[in-house]
């Protein structure tokens, strides 16, 4: 098991690093200096501890989203719909800390297990119609996920309008995930109790995947579901059961953004947050822990990116094109794997088959 | 009611149009074996490129301009897919990772690269593709005005296409070479096929056509480049599926998709439609999608090696 | 008489494997030369080499005393030389004709023109006496009408060099006896034939010469005729093989399994399997013997949960499994040992040790309040290695994914047998295997028979059957249609059951 970690993260890292020659290239070739950028671009995540509250503060909806994609993952499932439940359980966290007047010891937790339960209810139907019509998850969840902004876009203006047309009210001090303290901690930066809840899904979604018996019977169906059948796993259930569980990690994901990072909702957008869990997670190669590290880095990048735009003129996008070409290179690890392979192999000397 | 359907027809077939064009591309990756979920980010990449070009050159080409853009758009299309083509074909990656990869890698870059020439993430075109009556069609009663007049120029062009390409699909060597490759590549393969460049060649097809297709969108409604298409890619797969990988099943589902996006822009020019609230309008479309997969999942014809990777040495 | 092919000194390696070490073999003109092989051994890659579909990093290949490069396959059909695959290579929603036609199609200004081509095929057909339709759709013919359109795409390409891969393993005995004869024909009409096969009977009956390999080497070539099968068989393995496994008389004991009126669809909605019955009791194998796709995958599915029946019973121990899930019918005690080890049987990914508590990670000891108990898991594990001999190169933490086909199917065997079943499924329990873990696999199949199980064996394999069965069932078109005593039956009588000819019960 050991090796296998090892090499995971061998590929993990050069992957990284290649995006990060590409974005270097990328900003050479645009007339940009590379090296004053990612100055920029790291200064921008770490510089001060108001920044680096910011940066976990971005990390952290990337933690539960890239959970999210990864936990589908390893049943065999494309949680394509990170976005559309973050947005529902965003959706439901917003109303809740809008209506219902609680003090906050209460209303945090009532929050959170609301946004769960919508976002597990948002990816429930495209695990069931899967599960027993075989409809691919892959247009199903984004389907769900169109269906979700429309939702959001006409019921925040018709019930809840804040200031402006295009976002709600601004939720009172008891709905929100930002603590005084926490706060002062970190000099006034975004950061909000959600770190805690998606340090807490890490470890949670690790025992359940390492060390129990449903995270057997999930992994089985991912790696071969006719052998789960013929074990009498049931496949269809637990294909289910995979779906809800990452939707409810989604939708803690939108709860820790829009009241927790935010403190209003906006319309029109779909949060990027649900195509950047897949990044995350495949970085990660799906590992929990993996997903953590992944998503801390990617906090940096787009944390950073602000300051270094300001800094240097370099397009803030750079951010999301290396993150994009980190994922190129990571979906095509089997590259990087075989270079490792061979690489080994003439250490080694030899066959390495038995 | 004659009047709603005239009134919305042309948005509904501005809408179909490049929905087709796309969905055709995502046809002759699959059916030689290779998923393409990369169809949004190559129309990302078409739109970014007719956008460029055709601005860039109208101050010397002026109309003209716009034919160049789509050109270039097939083009910038059929080179980007080349990315998920050697993932995808080469590496043996997960084609679904790959596609996902593309649609990411499009979506940054083009903004990107937009924001370094232009200042902003969009382009703007002044003038988009010319709209035409067609000489005598136009004048039948009823018919004519519906279908043959102001009809865009590049509606003709992805018909034309479609045509063209159903005819390589069914009755060349290559489309039943293409065919064999998604069925059964190990037959193709001791037949003598090249399994590999018939895949990279019905990828790059794919990238072209899907280019096409954003720049259509470009030309015709949009005007205006801004780094995405709003899911159309996404909803070309589903009309691949809906039409069981058959061109004749996707024209038949496109339009459907076509009309039943536009039906929400119908309601305010057709009082009647406003009893709906405006929300049910625009998720019909998605909410019937998924309807849809449901009821044809039994039929499946999906190609049966569509998404394996083609390994030589397995029998 | 000159050599039509001549392979010299051919070397073919994969990755950690060599596939063909330095082998040389020669086909003579109009001859008919046999490739004997254990399964693994390399004949079909050394084929695979001579047909193009693979390069070989060492040798010399000579076709008519010229040396020549077979690229692919278009270079070896221009050589004249053809193969009939094993797993055929049709595609299922094409026509005969398109493909016979896929790689050399002919056009008319860049249109496909096909029917030329349909009348040259039909001409063929009738020429050989082959009886193919050329518009039919291959999903729609059957698999001995499928082989013949394999060996007339040889034809319609002129091929003058034929290689047949284990062309019998589908086909009943009389299905072979025709093939034979088909064979001798295309002899007569001066076509040479290269025939891979593990099947001694076979090469007695028609090959000229037999060239035998060993793990990859050339061990000798031998002239058929002053060959006995034992000699061939000691060659191929290296050491004196018993065909026979020791097995003494049998006690049969309660009823455990009774199957009646059992009909089931298949994946088409096609009825596969019509109205059977079967019974199967303690301390007894009864071998179900029949062509391959003439019901047994249904039946199978249908007794072990994995498909729905449309009307029946089956019940175990007198209890009715009929509509009971997988998960029930395990706890119920029937164990099966599938079909396909590496689809059904094992997770590849999982290690050895998780592959062995596939079916019962979710009961104690191996697991509390929901938690897996490693300790106990690895521990279960290393007793089963042990116990039965499964070779892995990390032991319990290796991935099954590593372990050669016997390996992986000892250990499933181990897992199922150690589950302490009542009711044992085996089918084609030896597919593919080298002849020590067949014999080991038998071995223990007469072990749980003689400790009171009741085995249910399904097996292609006739030889096997009669072998270890006590009872034998024969299964055609979904229907029993002879139940025999093995003792008092032989593969004649049993080919001519499986084939519908005739039809036989005894008590």
């Amino acid at each position: 098991m050991k090796l296998a970690v090892r090499k995971e993260l061998l590929v993990g890292l050069t992957a990284v690093i290649l995006g990060l020659v590409a974005g270097a290239i990328f900003m050479a070739v645009t007339a940009n200096n590379p090296f004053a950028g990612y100055f920029y671009l790291f200064a921008g995540g770490l510089m001060n501890v108001e920044r680096i509250g910011n940066t976990l503060a971005m990390a952290t909806p990337l933690i539960l989203t890239g959970l999210s994609v990864a936990f589908a993952f390893r049943t065999g499932l494309f949680n394509i719909g990170a976005a559309g439940q973050a947005l529902i359980g965003g959706l439901v966290a917003t109303i809740l800390a809008l209506t219902l007047a609680l003090p906050q010891v209460l209303l945090l937790p009532v929050i959170l297990v609301g946004s769960a339960l919508g976002g597990a209810l948002w990816a429930w139907l495209p695990g069931l119609l899967k599960a027993r019509f075989n409809v691919h998850e892959v247009v199903s969840t984004i389907m769900m996920n169109w269906i979700a902004y429309w939702l959001t876009y006409y019921i925040v203006p018709s019930f809840f309008k804040g200031a402006y047309e295009t976002e709600s009210r601004i939720i009172p001090d008891a709905g929100s995930l930002k603590l005084p303290w926490l706060t002062q901690l970190f000099s006034g930066s975004f950061i909000n109790l959600g770190l805690l809840v998606a340090l807490a899904a890490v470890v949670v979604i690790a025992i359940i995947l390492n060390r129990t018996v449903l995270g057997y019977r999930l992994k089985a169906v991912g790696f071969n579901r006719f052998a789960a059948e013929y074990a009498g796993i049931r496949v269809n259930r637990h294909v289910v059961i995979s779906m809800t569980i990452a939707g409810a990690l989604a939708g803690l994901a939108g709860a820790t953004l829009y009241v927790g990072y935010a403190t209003s909702m906006q319309i029109g957008v779909l949060p990027s947050i649900g195509i950047d869990g897949i990044a995350v997670a495949l970085l990660a190669s799906n590992s929990p822990l993996g997903v953590l590290g992944s998503a801390l880095f990617f906090g940096i990048l787009q944390s950073g990116k602000g300051f270094m735009n300001a800094m240097t003129k370099i397009p803030p996008e750079i951010g999301d094109t290396i993150i994009a070409t980190i994922i190129y290179f990571a979906a095509t690890s089997v590259l990087i794997e075989q270079w490792f392979d061979r690489w080994g192999k003439k250490r080694r000397g030899g066959n390495t088959r038995v | 009611m004659f009047d709603i359907i005239l009134h919305i027809f042309p948005y509904a077939i501005a809408f179909t149009i490049p929905l087709l064009v796309t969905s055709l591309g995502g046809l002759y990756s699959e059916r030689s074996g290779v998923v393409n979920i990369g169809l949004e980010g190559l129309m990302v990449m078409g739109s970014f490129a007719a956008a460029a070009v055709t601005v860039a050159l109208y101050p010397t080409m002026g109309a003209g301009a716009v034919w160049v853009g789509l050109a270039a758009a097939m083009f910038a299309g059929a080179i980007f897919s080349l990315l998920h083509a050697f993932a995808s074909i080469n590496l043996n990656a997960n084609q679904v990772i790959s596609g996902t990869a593309i649609n990411m890698i499009a979506g940054a870059l083009t903004v990107f690269i937009a924001r370094t020439l232009t200042g902003s993430g969009n382009i703007q075109i002044k003038q988009g593709v010319p709209r035409v009556d067609i000489p005598f069609l136009s004048d039948i009663p009823l018919v004519g005005p519906l279908l043959f007049q102001k009809s865009y120029a590049t509606t003709w062009i992805v018909l034309l296409l479609w045509a063209v390409l159903w005819f390589v699909l069914y009755k060349t060597p290559f489309g039943l070479r293409l065919r064999a490759c998604g069925e059964h590549p190990h037959a193709a393969d001791s037949a003598g096929i090249n399994v590999q460049s018939i895949r990279y060649a019905a990828v790059v097809i794919s990238g072209a056509l899907a280019g096409l297709g954003g720049a259509t969108i470009l030309v015709t409604y949009s005007g205006e480049f801004n780094g995405s298409v709003a899911g159309l890619g996404f909803l070309a797969l589903a009309a691949l599926i809906f039409g069981q990988w058959k061109p004749l099943g996707i024209l038949g589902a496109c339009f459907f998709f076509g009309f039943a996006a536009t039906l929400a822009n119908a309601s305010q020019a057709e009082p009647a439609l406003k009893v709906i609230p405006e929300v049910i309008l625009k998720v019909f479309p998605y909410v019937v999608t998924l309807a849809a997969l449901v009821l044809l999942s039994k039929k499946s014809q999906a190609p049966r090696a569509s998404g394996e990777p083609f390994e030589a040495g397995k029998r | 008489m000159q050599p039509v092919v001549e392979m010299l000194n051919i070397r073919k390696e994969f990755p950690g494997i060599v596939a063909n070490d330095d082998v040389t073999v020669s086909l003579n003109q109009g001859e008919i030369l046999a490739l004997l092989g254990e399964n693994g051994a390399g004949k079909s890659t050394l084929m695979s080499v001579l047909f193009g579909l693979y390069q070989p990093e060492a040798g010399v290949i000579r076709v008519k005393g010229k040396e020549v490069r077979i690229s692919n396959p278009n270079v070896a059909g221009d050589l004249g030389i053809g193969m009939v695959h094993q797993h055929f290579k049709l595609v299922h929603n094409f026509t005969v004709t398109e493909n016979m036609v896929l790689g050399i199609e002919p056009t008319k200004g860049g249109v496909l023109t096909l029917r030329h081509a349909s009348e040259r095929i039909r001409e063929l057909s009738q020429q050989y006496g082959l009886d193919v339709d050329p518009d039919a759709k291959i999903e729609d013919i059957s698999v001995g009408m499928q082989q013949r359109v394999e060996i007339l795409k040889m034809l319609y390409r002129h091929s003058d060099v034929l290689i047949f891969d284990e062309p019998t393993a589908v086909l009943t005995p009389q299905e072979i006896q025709e093939l034979m004869k088909i064979m001798k024909n295309l002899q007569a009409e001066g076509k040479s034939i290269i025939l891979i096969t593990h099947k001694l009977k076979e090469i007695k009956a028609i090959a000229d010469r037999c060239t035998v390999i060993r793990r990859g080497k050339v061990v000798g070539t031998v002239a058929v005729k002053g060959t006995t099968e034992a000699q061939m068989a000691e060659m191929m393995v290296g050491r004196q093989v018993s065909f026979h496994v020791a097995k003494g008389p049998y006690h049969p004991g309660a009823m455990v399994l009774k199957i009646e009126g059992l009909s089931v669809r298949n994946s088409r909605k096609l009825p596969a399997l019509k109205s059977f019955d079967l019974e199967v009791r303690a301390g007894e194998i009864v071998g179900l013997a029949g062509v391959d796709g003439n019901g047994q995958t249904e039946l199978v599915e249908a007794l072990t949960g994995l498909r729905p029946s449309e009307s029946g019973t089956v019940s175990v121990n007198g209890k009715n499994l009929t509509r009971a899930s997988v998960r029930d019918r395990i706890d119920a005690k029937v164990a099966h040992i599938p079909e396909d080890r590496q689809k059904r049987g094992l997770v590849l990914d999982y290690t050895v040790a998780e592959n062995f508590v596939l079916e019962n990670h979710g009961s104690a000891p191996y697991s509390e309040h929901g938690f897996l108990r490693p300790d106990a898991i690895l521990a279960h594990s290393d007793h089963l290695i042990e116990a039965f001999d499964v070779r892995c190169g990390e032991g319990s933490q290796s991935k099954a994914r590593g372990l050669s086909g016997g390996n992986q199917q000892k250990a499933i065997v181990g897992r199922e047998i150690d589950s302490n079943p009542d009711l044992l499924i085996a089918v084609q329990p030896t597919r593919g295997l080298d002849v020590g873990s067949i014999e080991y696999i038998h071995k223990r199949l007469i072990e749980q028979r003689d400790a009171g199980k009741a085995v249910l064996l399904v097996s292609l394999e006739l030889d096997e059957i009669l072998d270890l069965s006590d009872r034998i069932a024969v299964i055609c078109r979904g229907e029993i249609v002879g139940m025999v005593d093995a003792s008092a039956t032989d593969e004649n009588e049993i080919g001519l059951m499986m084939a519908g000819i005739k039809t036989g019960v005894a008590q």
